[in-house]
């Protein structure tokens, strides 16, 4: 067996709420293993976007470890972690997160700017041939529609070619028909790059395109199959 | 690389335009134009005074004596230097109309004048002839020319006779203008100018009465003025010759100006200091609303250092936009102003553009915006890429990391540093930079409480929506308490502290002074006069009291046997001439500090008496030496004793008195204060001038009217300085008001929803507004009145009392320019439709 990018072993996390601390996910362990797409599915509030952040180093386990790519990433600082994304991650939210004062083009180049690439517009047009969005290069954000807005923060997210994709509800602001070229789209790229995949929804005709799902309740790994699978 | 990157995503954050921080670019514009222009002024009157030098002074060098014309030696070393001389004597005497059955009499300043005068610039009269024409006067009569006020104050025409001393004189013309007049600096009474030679008859000028000879001299061209300087002080020193030249004719003025200026840069500087917190809440303000796309670049990757450069950027780009905008405001105010307040000014002005007040401008403000700037840009360290997805921000810490805080230390250090540099007065630029500091910190906590306070109010406040929602949004977080507190209190504080001092001052002057002080000065009393005036006085039943005592003057030239200004430095008593006094018996209610009176009839080595407080300003000890140059001749003598002297009560007050044997042999004259009702002062004024025409009496209630009026022009340049500070303060009020308007919209529109008429809600803004700004004008007037009390107690050494008016307008006025700034922004939220607003939070 291949080693696992992803890895997590009794990770737990807490925040610290008006009240109290609040546990957010409690002792998940799991590893994924290169080129696997993997679907967190659960109702609202069950963690799954708080366990993809610990999986990306946006969140800090408060308990256990969390390896990617074999690097421990609760024992590295903050901008380790950045440095870590910027070199391997791709990530796309929901609410896309382009930054509104960059054209589409800019925003596709940023991460390519931040790792010191000198083709980075180059590689960021390329991008964006890839999503179809070539002739928008030069759009603000707020010029462009919500699925087109998605595109670009795809391909950001793909620019890189990260080896892990991180992708929150990329279809949760979209219409059907936006969300499905999205989703080809995001998996186009991922068998194009081979990279691995870690997608969160709460579309299940989504989740079952991956090659693997891991259902959440309350913070824990609901579904016993996975949870042995997953270990 | 980073900062390469840095550049390149600040350039493209700019491209969000100027929105959110025109409030930055205006406190910082407006700070530096306010002092931009002081500076600029400033550089206009300096230059205006070394180019006028040599008209100012009336010649390219000057050398004054006191009491005194200068010896044959003197003059014959004058003669070889200079190619021309003329002789000007200065002395303070009464103007006399009597005839027609009116008398009128008027102090009045003469200046007594050669026919080589004025060696440089021109005399204005009114009708206009030469000035040797007027002097010459008509019929017999020596002429005199006179300033208008004078001649108004006494009810003369042209044409009509007056007496000073014994001699008549005709007036010729009006004095409109002397070009030597900035030299002569201040001065009671208006001016009458005269020929020397018809003084022969006056009497006016025996030995011991008090004039002043200067000696103007018009030196060869390319002569070093320094070199003869040096000479001339190396020469005369000694003698108590003091020498001016050219190079700085009118050292008063130019000092005045340079000290006034200081002290507004300073009053410009808290100005600045009120900017800035508007700055940092515009700067933090940014920074929150960028949080989602520092998180964003976070994700991609991008490290802490790199964010923080690019904000810094572009934050500082932004700074120097708004420190460019205010040097042209600035620099233009005297180009555009120039020629008006070239008429209102009484010295020469060059008004242009001087590069060196404008850097130092621009210093301050690029030196304010990084203090005020740091402390919320390293939050752009604190913001996490899990920012996205909750708001992990509100758990920032409450400091920076520590090297921002070392580097904002670092720019108040050099801020504060330079302007103690640039003022020239560091012990006054520390106290204020201190005051500044303490006032923020008081307000900070202050506005803590203030929040506190409002949460407990609210709770109590249930039943009355208006005045609880009002509570509720002062404790809450985003209403902007703190910003309007600091900013607001800040501007506030230092217009309660000027309203403070001045009105105390002015106490002092027009309260408490006129009841102490005696009604009359009377100078120049010959010793031959001396028992006869006094016998005069003490005989009329209105006088309450008389007191006189023997008037020399002299020049503390040594100390120790070293030049008293190495000694004493810059210490008034050692800066020019002081009276000097004798005294055989120690007066009554004299008060030794320390040491022993001379016994009487004590003829051996000369002993002084020194006052106590400025014994010890200066460093005196019993038994140090004190030379001091009278009439030209140097007297040395042991101190003996310290005691206290009281000069706030405008009684006689001597620094040095001497035993008799020590100068009682030199020409002198009396002096003689009178305390007398004031119905009868005009009465016993008129027979003392018929008995005594050589006698000038000075009305005190005259001499503190003339101060007063000086101190309402510099309370009012002051006002304007401060007045900038407040503007600063209201300008961040409506930034605070503005960036507000979001949330309360958004309240309105809940409220709306909920049933809450527009009335109860505008009453509801208004309410918090009015609330917040009577807290922070209360707390500013604490500040204000505890700064009044030290300065006015500790510095100016007068009583202190609450000014209420100042007081009362100082919290009116915070409540009125926040409901103000309020209600200008609660159109919108109370127009907005309600649906509008919630649709577009979902």
């Amino acid at each position: 067996m291949t080693e696992p990018v992803l890895s997590l072993q009794d990770a737990c996390l807490s925040l610290e709420g008006n009240a109290g601390p609040v546990d957010i996910l409690h002792s998940i362990t799991l590893e994924v293993p290169r080129g696997q797409a993997v679907g967190l599915v659960g109702p609202s509030g069950s963690g799954k976007s708080s366990l993809l952040m610990l999986m990306g180093g946006l969140e800090r386990a408060t308990r256990g470890r969390v390896f990617a790519l074999g690097r421990d990433l609760t024992t590295m600082d903050e901008d380790a972690l950045a440095r870590l994304r910027r070199d391997h991650f791709g990530v796309v939210f929901q609410s896309f997160h382009l930054i509104p004062t960059m054209t589409a083009l800019e925003n596709v180049a940023t991460p390519l700017e931040l790792a010191g690439r000198r083709d980075a517009f180059d590689r960021a047009m390329a991008e964006l041939e890839q999503v179809g969005l070539a002739h928008r290069a030069g759009h603000y954000p707020t010029q462009l529609s919500g699925g087109e807005q998605q595109r670009v923060a795809l391909a950001r997210a793909s620019a890189p070619r990260p080896d892990i994709l991180l992708a929150d509800e990329p279809t949760g602001n979209l219409d059907a028909t936006n969300g499905t070229a999205i989703i080809d789209l995001l998996f186009g790229l991922r068998d194009r790059h081979g990279a691995t995949l870690v997608l969160v929804t709460h579309a299940e005709e989504l989740a079952a395109r991956c090659d693997r799902v891991i259902r959440l309740r309350d913070g824990r790994i609901a579904d016993p199959e996975a949870r042995r699978a997953a270990r | 690389m980073s900062l390469r990157i840095a550049a390149r995503l600040a350039r493209r954050e700019l491209r969000g335009g100027l929105r959110g921080f025109r409030i930055l670019l205006a406190c910082l514009a407006l700070g530096v134009a306010a002092i931009a222009a002081i500076g600029s002024i400033r550089g206009g009157i300096e230059t205006g005074l070394k180019r006028e030098g040599a008209t100012l002074l009336g010649g390219d060098a000057e050398m004054h004596f006191t009491y005194r014309f200068a010896t044959n030696e003197e003059r014959a070393w004058m003669a070889g230097r200079a190619e021309r001389i003329s002789e000007v004597v200065d002395f303070r005497s009464m103007a006399v109309v009597e005839g027609d059955g009116r008398s009128e009499r008027a102090l009045t300043r003469v200046k007594a004048v050669d026919d080589a005068w004025p060696l440089v610039g021109t005399v204005s009269l009114i009708p206009a002839m030469p000035v040797a024409q007027a002097l010459a006067g008509r019929d017999g009569l020596p002429g005199a020319v006179m300033e208008r006020a004078l001649i108004d104050r006494l009810g003369l025409s042209l044409g009509d006779r007056f007496r000073l001393g014994t001699q008549d004189f005709v007036l010729m013309a009006a004095l409109a203008r002397e070009p030597d007049a900035a030299a002569d600096g201040f001065g009671l009474g208006p001016r009458t100018i005269v020929a020397t030679p018809a003084l022969a008859g006056s009497g006016l000028l025996a030995p011991g009465t008090l004039f002043d000879t200067k000696y103007r001299l018009v030196l060869p061209p390319r002569t070093d003025l320094a070199a003869l300087a040096r000479e001339a002080k190396a020469t005369f020193e000694t003698r108590g010759v003091r020498w001016r030249d050219a190079r700085d004719g009118a050292p008063g003025v130019t000092q005045f100006v340079r000290r006034l200026s200081a002290f507004l840069i300073l009053v410009g500087l808290s100005g600045l200091a009120v900017g800035g917190i508007g700055v940092s809440a515009a700067v933090r303000a940014h920074i929150d609303a960028k949080t989602d796309v520092i998180a964003t670049l976070r994700t991609l990757g991008a490290d802490r250092a790199t964010i923080f450069r690019t904000y810094l950027i572009q934050v500082g780009a932004l700074s120097l936009l708004g420190v460019v905008i205010g040097l042209v405001l600035g620099g233009s105010v005297p180009l555009l102003l120039g020629p008006l307040l070239k008429e209102r000014l009484p010295v020469p002005a060059a008004f242009g553009l001087y590069p060196g007040p404008l850097l130092e401008a621009a210093l301050y403000g690029l030196l304010t915006a990084f203090i005020f700037t740091l402390w919320p840009l390293a939050r752009t360290e604190e913001v996490r890429a899990a920012t996205l997805f909750r708001d992990a921000l509100g758990a920032a810490r409450l400091l920076p990391a520590p090297r921002h805080l070392l580097a904002v230390a670092a720019g108040l250090a050099l801020l504060v540093g330079s302007a103690a540099w640039f003022s020239g007065a560091p012990r006054l630029t520390l106290w204020t930079a201190a005051g500044i500091i303490g006032v923020l910190a008081m307000l900070a906590l202050a506005s803590l409480a203030i929040r506190a306070l409002a949460r407990g109010a609210a709770l109590a406040a249930r039943g009355r929506p208006a005045l609880r929602w009002a509570l509720a949004a002062i404790a809450g977080p985003r209403e902007g308490t703190t910003s309007v507190v600091l900013s607001l209190g800040l501007g506030l504080s230092v217009l309660a502290a000027v309203g403070q001092i001045d009105g105390n001052l002015r106490n002092a002057l027009t309260g408490n002074l006129p009841k102490i002080a005696p009604s009359y000065f009377f100078v120049d009393i010959q010793q031959d006069q001396i028992d006869r005036f006094r016998a005069r006085l003490e005989a009329d039943p209105a006088v309450r009291q008389v007191q006189t005592a023997p008037m020399l003057r002299g020049v503390v030239t040594r100390i120790n046997g070293r030049p008293a200004r190495e000694v004493a430095g810059n210490h008034w008593v050692v800066t020019g001439d002081r009276g000097v006094t004798y005294a055989a018996e120690m007066p009554p209610r004299t008060r030794l500090t320390a040491g022993r009176w001379w016994p009487k009839g004590y003829d051996g080595p000369p002993q002084v008496s020194f006052a106590a407080e400025e014994a010890a300003e200066i460093g005196l000890k019993l038994g140090d030496s004190i030379t001091v140059n009278i009439l030209g001749r140097d007297i040395t003598a042991t101190v003996t004793s310290f005691r206290e002297v009281d000069f706030t009560t405008a009684g006689i007050g001597f620094v040095l008195t001497m035993n008799p044997a020590a100068i009682a042999g030199a020409p002198h004259s009396f002096i003689a204060t009178v305390h007398v009702e004031e119905s009868a002062e005009a009465p016993i004024l008129r027979d003392l001038a018929r008995m005594f025409p050589n006698i000038t009496a000075i009305r005190v209630r005259d001499a503190i009217e003339r101060v007063s009026e000086l101190l309402e022009g510099l309370a009012a340049a002051t006002s304007w300085a401060a007045g900038a500070s407040l503007l600063s303060g209201f300008l961040v009020l409506v930034g605070a008001a503005a960036a507000g308007t979001g949330n309360r919209t958004a309240e309105a529109a809940i409220l709306r929803t909920l049933g809450a008429s527009r009335r109860r809600i505008l009453s509801s803004f208004a309410l918090r507004a009015a609330l917040l700004g009577a807290a922070a004008g209360a707390v500013a007037l604490a500040a204000g009145i505890a700064g009044g009390w030290a300065v006015t107690t500790r510095i100016l050494d007068t009583q202190y009392s609450v000014i209420w008016p100042s007081a009362v307008g100082i919290i009116a006025g915070g409540a009125l320019a926040t409901l103000l700034a309020g209600l200008a922004f609660a159109w919108r939220p109370l127009s907005t439709r309600p649906a509008r607003v919630l649709r577009a939070r979902d």
